[in-house]
């Protein structure tokens, strides 16, 4: 069963530093591999190993507070060498050494029923590789999802589809099978129409054609089956569908990473095999453009992706690094008024709109920060039924009842990038939806 | 340079009290240096800056067009036969030089002075309101008549509701609307729409003794009872045609009268993306929608209601308003459907005002004032469909499970 869906309302960024290669390469072995619970809003980590303990592929790094079953596991053997925290002791990373063993947990794979696939899901790490929306959390440990959405595109600027990695039918099916059991809904697949990931039984198949943010899952879910109060779905990507797949074909969880390397930093952007939570030097090492102006690792895309250092680790969603110039050593001389071709922009008053160049955007907001001043900028970019302006004024002014009525609940950070992205206002519209989020769970949990 | 005084101007410096005005001049000259720190890595060139110089830019046609026909109207009055062009141009840009400094002085001044108190960063609002404020004062307002309401549209349209963003009525407009109440006598009538005097020697000479200087709306405003309209020159019997109006080349405030420049500054502010083409289509589809209807019902104790369709969408300040004052993105709808209903009844008020108030022969400015007021509400009932559309969902949920 299959469906289409067209997104008109989006954008495609054009710029430099895209993938030409699609094939993957081994990337270096990670000399140390870090989960970072930062990565996963809503689990409420506590350590479950000390420094110095040996752990297996699978073994539990971090256990959730309220439900000891859910668990962050180690992507890799090794040895625990260190768990950093933060303020008021908040863990903020626990960090292997990985010891190239390859053992790996071993899990009972034998699933009756929804308690046995909630509880697997749970003990192998995976259910927090998921996210629940509302909130755009890890699904708090007694949500049951109406329906699971899955992800298989990847439109963000530079992304690779991960549907070229992860597309065995025969492990996706598997996968499927364990998340039908949890839901009395549909499992839907939201995939690009190219052949490169076929159908999958048991599932909804949607084809979704048209610009970024069509890979966004909370495009698809809008489009199909919007969230309305008191209602919870899943939302997973591909890769971590093809996880469940592994676990229940080979009893132990399989965190091979493919990662996109990509930026106008890069001065070759390929696509790295690797284990998620490696580290940036692992993947980085060599492949930045030498430069004396400073540059900006982003885990992730430019639109929604996370600023890290070069001592760092991947961040969730594992699937893309981007390095740009930083922007914060260049001296402009009236950049409003520039003609320069070079200048990325929307607006057809910058000739570079209208040569379709190939931009090589900085980090600089290029802009003071404003009251909302222009309108729509937001909806321009938004393919779902939301008064984003309102919405993010609702949030601003913290008045749960209108943020409510306005949907709140269908929304994620992400689906504000590309009108952040646009905003002339320069206003911090992914923060303030976030912050949003977390006060509005505050508040009614 | 910039980087040499700057320790003046940061916390503990001499010239710390002035820091906004020095943030001020580095973000002009420079473009600031601060990144991303959450959220979107990159963003678009576009600023606020940008987008208020292009406003400033697609009204320089209006600008440039006020300065001749200035001088035309004048060159006319006394009766010239030849019509320099340059010492028209010239007679023009002296007669509103004045107006722009003052306006600019005044208004920036207070936005500085207002920006510092707060610790703000100066905005850019006022480079375009302090423009449109020459462009729609008749070409005679007296200089420190606007310096006054420029103060008070600054201060208590803008700044007392937390600045550009905020406002909820268009500052020029209320500058214009403060004049037209507040000093009445001086505003309105036949004198003040054009320059009788010579200005540093330029266009010396005596008026003409058929000279009336009303403004085509004028004219017809005073023909009430007769069975036809006639708009005729300032100084004699010769008629405007509609393609006078089109051009320009009547009596009218200073950036107004000429549709021609109005369009190319509309065909810049719509190919930049600023200005809603929502908006200015429906302000005309409203304007030649109410001109249809008062033509059906056209009657000699309402003379504009006999004016044809093309001749009211021309005239007075009905082009301008639609332009660059209804599609001030701060004051009107936000909402896409809301933009649409809020254009059509601003042109549909503005000839309303102006066919069946003969007291008032211009209706645009009141129209633009009235639906900026209403704007919210408008906006209010769009949100609510939409919330109105979720509630529905839920309930076709539940009754789904029932």
């Amino acid at each position: 069963m299959s469906q289409n869906l067209t997104i008109r309302k989006g954008l495609d960024i054009k710029i430099a530093g895209g993938l030409t290669d699609l094939s993957p390469v081994d990337a270096p072995l990670s000399a140390s591999v870090a989960v970072s619970p930062d990565d996963f809003i809503g689990f409420v980590p506590k350590s479950a190993v000390k420094e110095g303990d040996t752990v297996k592929a699978g073994d539990p790094l971090l256990f959730d507070k309220r439900d000891n079953l859910m668990k962050l596991v180690a992507p890799v053997a090794g040895k625990v060498t260190a768990i950093v925290r933060g303020e008021r002791r908040k863990i903020l990373r626990v960090v292997i050494e990985p010891d190239h063993s390859g053992d790996a947990a071993i899990f009972d794979t034998k699933v009756n029923n929804a308690d046995d696939a909630r509880r697997l899901l749970k003990i192998s790490g995976l259910w927090a590789l998921m996210r629940r929306r509302p909130f755009d959390i890890v699904p708090n440990p007694d949500i049951v999802p109406r329906d699971i959405f899955v992800s298989a595109l990847d439109s963000a600027p530079l992304a690779v589809s991960p549907a070229r990695f992860y597309a065995d039918a025969k492990t996706l099916e598997a996968a499927v099978a364990l998340l039908s059991l949890t839901t009395k809904g549909n499992v839907y697949i939201g995939r690009r129409n190219d052949g490169l990931l076929p159908d999958i039984k048991g599932a909804t198949m949607v084809d979704i054609a048209g610009p970024h943010p069509a890979g966004n899952v909370g495009v698809m879910i809008a489009n199909i089956a919007p969230i309305n109060k008191g209602e919870s779905v899943w939302t997973l990507d591909l890769s971590t569908l093809w996880r469940i797949g592994r676990l229940m074909l080979s009893s132990s969880v399989d965190f091979t990473d493919y990662v996109a390397l990509t930026g106008s930093e890069i001065a070759q952007p390929k696509v790295l095999k690797t284990v998620i939570g490696a580290s940036i030097a692992s993947l980085t090492d060599g492949a930045i453009v030498k430069a004396e102006y400073h540059q900006r690792i982003i885990s992730g895309n430019v639109l929604t992706g996370v600023k890290v250092d070069a001592d760092d680790y991947i961040r969730y969603p594992y699937r893309q690094i981007t390095v740009i110039p930083e922007g914060d050593d260049v001296d402009e001389f009236m950049g409003w008024a520039s003609l320069s071709p070079k200048k990325m922009s929307e607006s057809r008053t910058f000739p570079g709109k209208l040569f379709g160049s190939v931009f090589r955007p900085d980090a600089r907001l290029l802009g003071g920060r404003r009251a909302f001043i222009m309108s729509g900028e937001y909806e321009r970019y938004m393919p779902m039924d939301i008064m984003a302006e309102y919405l993010l004024k609702a949030i601003i002014g913290k008045d749960i009842e209108q943020m409510e009525k306005l949907g709140i609940y269908e929304v994620a950070p992400e689906d504000f990038a590309l009108g952040e992205y646009a905003d002339t206002s320069k206003i911090e519209a992914q923060k303030i939806v976030r912050e949003g989020l977390d006060y509005l769970r505050k508040e009614i949990e | 340079m910039l980087d040499k005084v700057k320790p003046y101007f940061q916390e503990g410096g001499r010239l710390h009290a002035f820091h906004s005005v020095y943030d001020g001049f580095e973000t002009f000259l420079f473009t600031p240096k601060s990144t991303s720190t959450s959220g979107a890595h990159i963003h678009d060139s576009m600023d606020s800056k940008r987008t208020m110089i292009i406003v400033v830019l697609a009204l320089m046609p209006c600008l440039l067009f006020g300065m001749y026909n200035t001088g035309y109207q004048h060159w006319t009055a006394i009766g010239a036969v030849d019509k320099p062009f340059f010492s028209l141009l010239l007679y023009g840009f002296l007669s509103v030089l004045p107006k722009l400094v003052v306006s600019y002085a005044v208004g920036l001044g207070i936005e500085f002075a207002v920006a510092q108190w707060r610790k703000e960063e100066i905005q850019e609002g006022f480079l375009v309101t302090g423009i449109l404020i020459p462009l729609i004062c008749p070409v005679e307002t007296p200089i420190w008549m606007i310096a006054v309401a420029t103060a008070f549209s600054v201060i208590f349209v803008k700044e007392v509701f937390g600045g550009t963003g905020y406002n909820i009525f268009n500052v020029a407009l209320v500058t214009r609307a403060f004049l037209f109440f507040a000093y009445p006598a001086q505003m309105s009538g036949d004198k003040v729409f054009i320059g009788t005097d010579a200005i540093a020697g330029l266009g010396e000479g005596t008026v003409v003794d058929s000279f009336t200087g009303a403004t085509p709306l004028g004219q017809v405003a005073l023909q009430a009872g007769e069975e036809s309209v006639t708009i005729t020159s300032t100084v004699g019997a010769d008629p405007i045609t509609t393609s006078d109006m089109f051009f320009g080349l009547i009596p009218g405030s200073f950036g107004e009268t000429s549709t021609l420049c109005i369009l190319i500054g509309a065909a810049i502010l719509l190919v930049a993306g600023i200005a809603s083409w929502r908006i200015i289509l429906s302000v005309f589809a409203g304007g030649a929608v109410m001109s249809l209807i008062a033509n059906a019902f056209s009657s000699p104790d309402y003379p504009a209601s006999m004016l044809s369709v093309a001749d009211q969408l021309c005239l007075g300040g009905f082009a301008f308003a639609a332009v660059f004052m209804a599609t001030d993105p701060v004051t009107a709808c936000r909402t896409n459907i809301g933009k649409y209903i809020y254009g059509f009844l601003i042109g549909a008020i503005a000839i309303i005002i102006r066919v069946y108030n003969n007291g008032y022969p211009e209706g645009a400015m009141l129209a633009v004032l009235l639906m900026n007021a209403f704007a919210p509400l408008i906006d209010w009932c769009v949100v609510q469909s939409n919330i109105r559309r979720r509630l529905r969902r839920v309930k076709l949920n539940n009754s789904d499970h029932e």
